[in-house]
């Protein structure tokens, strides 16, 4: 008998047999999240279905995210009904302001490892960095999970992905995760999960950007062992799923950190990976630093390391969305957001902000973006004269002080 | 089990869910009826007046990757087309599309060009796919809640008789 994946575990736990990549299963889940993108269709889904209450209030999360603040009165309306939906004892709700889903779900303890967490939103792989499988779904998937507490998965099958050595300065985890994808491909993972051997070189905060874009390659989830930084930031004994010794994968790819060079992903493809070195020069008119891959602290601080004591390139606008308000307060208290305001920096509220068009920031016709987030699709942005290279914070506060795609380390 | 037949309407690799309908659409309706003017409008704005109710859209791998909105498979059943037949698609597309009752394909579609004459047929050994008369391919059966999910029209249906997975 064979060992088991990390996925491969996780399902088994869940669905209380021993199963394997291939097998169709129903399965218990530990949480349901729908953001205001997702939630409004859930809850028409919910309805339809004949659903009354919930499974389980303490595991139904809904996030108010994508539209912050409020851009209409149609959507006001949709978020009302989540809001009236959670007050009638039916799920948590965090409200506009709060910040984005994944970095509020981990932030307030909903994600705990071996946990299998299902999110309307296809970054909810971001959990693995938790050591737990978190994976996107749709609405209706959503809402009959929120009637019953189980759904339907075909347990995946594996890819393995071996990382050792360390970044160069200014190289970071957004720069591995566009790596992969490089190599994968945007479809390289589909229906898989990915799995990292060993991240110990990865803080939490970066292993939440590599899990976060995995699902650029197609991956069902994306998860890193539990480790000493895992029991670090749970700061109590928890339990981890790591893989069997003689589990079984699809393929292996081993990475070396330190052959990784600052990367980009050009207009208008994920999978469209070069080294800032072959764009060197190209104008950009807008910086955005910020969304679920890289909203958090680290990202913000390093952004102004790379600045430094430069000013904004003239005429240049950049945006600066912290992930949520705590990473929002945290920036505040350490004089993060003073500095980016004095530069002449828009700060927006947490949230999703501009990334997939759904919150103001959208661009101007011909204007060239370098953004943190994930997605560059034609459009993505609310403009589909725009153009949307993604790099990492480093690589954006390169921009932001020259005007045109540069070499963060050259700096 | 199920038929369709319809006329292909040929769309290439990579078709994002911000394509098939852009997020900026859905800040006024989630109506599939409204929202179905609008679809693929980004990459090709003639698109959606083209399109008749029994259309079958054929493209080509990663079909649906991006977001797993669930609207985007809701616009292409608002359209009134009831398949998709592409090389490969992306899994939160897939399932979103399967519990609308759209019935997906997964065959090599390089062959296949616009206004072809595409018939689709489920039945319990598989899914088959006739193109302008012959046999262009043939996929694996479907798991047991999958087909008992495309079945009943998608999984509304299967949850209010089951009352649950």
């Amino acid at each position: 008998m064979r060992g088991q994946t990390i996925a491969e575990k996780i399902f088994s736990q869940h669905a209380g047999k021993r199963v394997l990549a291939g097998d169709n299963i129903i399965a218990t889940i530990d949480l349901a999240m729908a953001t205001d993108g997702s939630g409004p269709l859930t809850l028409d889904f919910f309805r339809k279905m004949g659903g009354v209450k919930v499974f389980d209030p303490v595991k139904v999360v809904m996030v108010f995210d994508h539209y912050v603040p409020c851009p209409n009165d149609k959507v006001a309306a949709m978020q009302d009904d989540m809001r009236v939906f959670c007050h009638s004892g039916n799920g948590q709700l965090m409200e506009l302001g709060e910040g984005i889903c994944h970095q509020l779900l981990p932030e307030k303890g909903y994600v705990a490892p071996g946990a299998l967490i299902i999110g309307g939103d296809s970054h909810s792989t971001t959990y693995g960095a938790f050591n737990a499988l978190g994976t996107g779904v749709g609405s209706s998937d959503l809402a009959a999970a929120m009637i019953s507490g189980r759904l339907w998965f075909n347990v995946p099958e594996s890819i393995k992905i071996s990382l050792h050595g360390n970044f160069q300065p200014r190289v970071t985890a957004k720069d591995l995760a566009l790596y992969i994808i490089g190599r994968l491909g945007a479809d390289g993972a589909t229906y898989k999960s990915v799995e990292f051997a060993a991240a110990e070189m990865l803080s939490m905060p970066e292993r939440m950007t590599l899990c976060n874009m995995m699902v650029e390659t197609g991956a069902k989830c994306a998860i890193i062992p539990g480790d000493r930084i895992t029991q670090d930031y749970f700061a109590s004994n928890v339990s981890f799923v790591l893989a069997d010794s003689d589990a079984l994968y699809e393929q292996e790819l081993v990475v070396d950190l330190a052959t990784i060079s600052p990367l980009l992903a050009l207009p208008h493809q994920v999978d469209s990976i070069v080294s800032v070195d072959q764009a060197l020069g190209t104008a950009i008119h807008m910086g955005v630093l910020g969304t679920c891959t890289n909203g958090r602290l680290e990202d913000l601080r390093l952004a102004l390391e790379v600045i430094g004591s430069r000013s904004l390139f003239p005429g240049i606008e950049l945006l600066i969305i912290p992930a949520s308000r705590q990473v929002y307060l945290d920036a505040l208290r350490q004089g993060i957001i003073e500095r980016f305001v004095a530069l002449g920096a828009m700060v927006l509220p947490p949230g999703c902000g501009p990334c997939c068009g759904s919150s103001p920031g959208i661009p101007s016709s011909g204007e060239n973006i370098l953004s943190t987030a994930n997605r560059n699709f034609l459009g993505r942005m609310g403009n589909v004269k725009s153009n949307i290279y993604l790099g990492s914070p480093a690589t954006v506060a390169a921009a932001a002080v020259t005007g045109v795609i540069s070499d963060p380390r050259e700096l | 089990m199920i038929r369709y037949e319809g006329a292909a309407r040929r769309l290439g690799d990579n078709v994002n869910t911000d394509y098939i309908i852009s997020s900026r659409r859905k800040r006024d309706t989630l109506n599939e009826k409204e929202l179905c003017k609008y679809l693929m409008e980004d990459i090709d704005p003639s698109f959606a007046g083209r399109l008749q109710a029994g259309d079958i859209i054929v493209a080509g791998s990663n079909f649906g990757c991006g977001s797993a909105m669930e609207i985007a498979a809701l616009v292409i059943r608002g359209a009134g087309i009831p398949a998709v037949v592409a090389k490969s698609f992306s899994r939160t597309f897939y399932r979103n599309a399967f519990n609308n009752g759209i019935l997906l394909v997964t065959i090599d579609t390089t062959e296949i060009m616009e206004n072809d004459r595409v018939e689709i047929g489920l039945d319990i050994d598989g899914i088959s796919v006739i193109v302008n008369g012959v046999a262009a391919g043939k996929c694996a059966p479907l798991t047991e809640t999958m087909m008992q999910i495309i079945l009943r029209g998608g999984i509304v249906e299967y949850i209010k008789e089951h009352g649950g997975l």
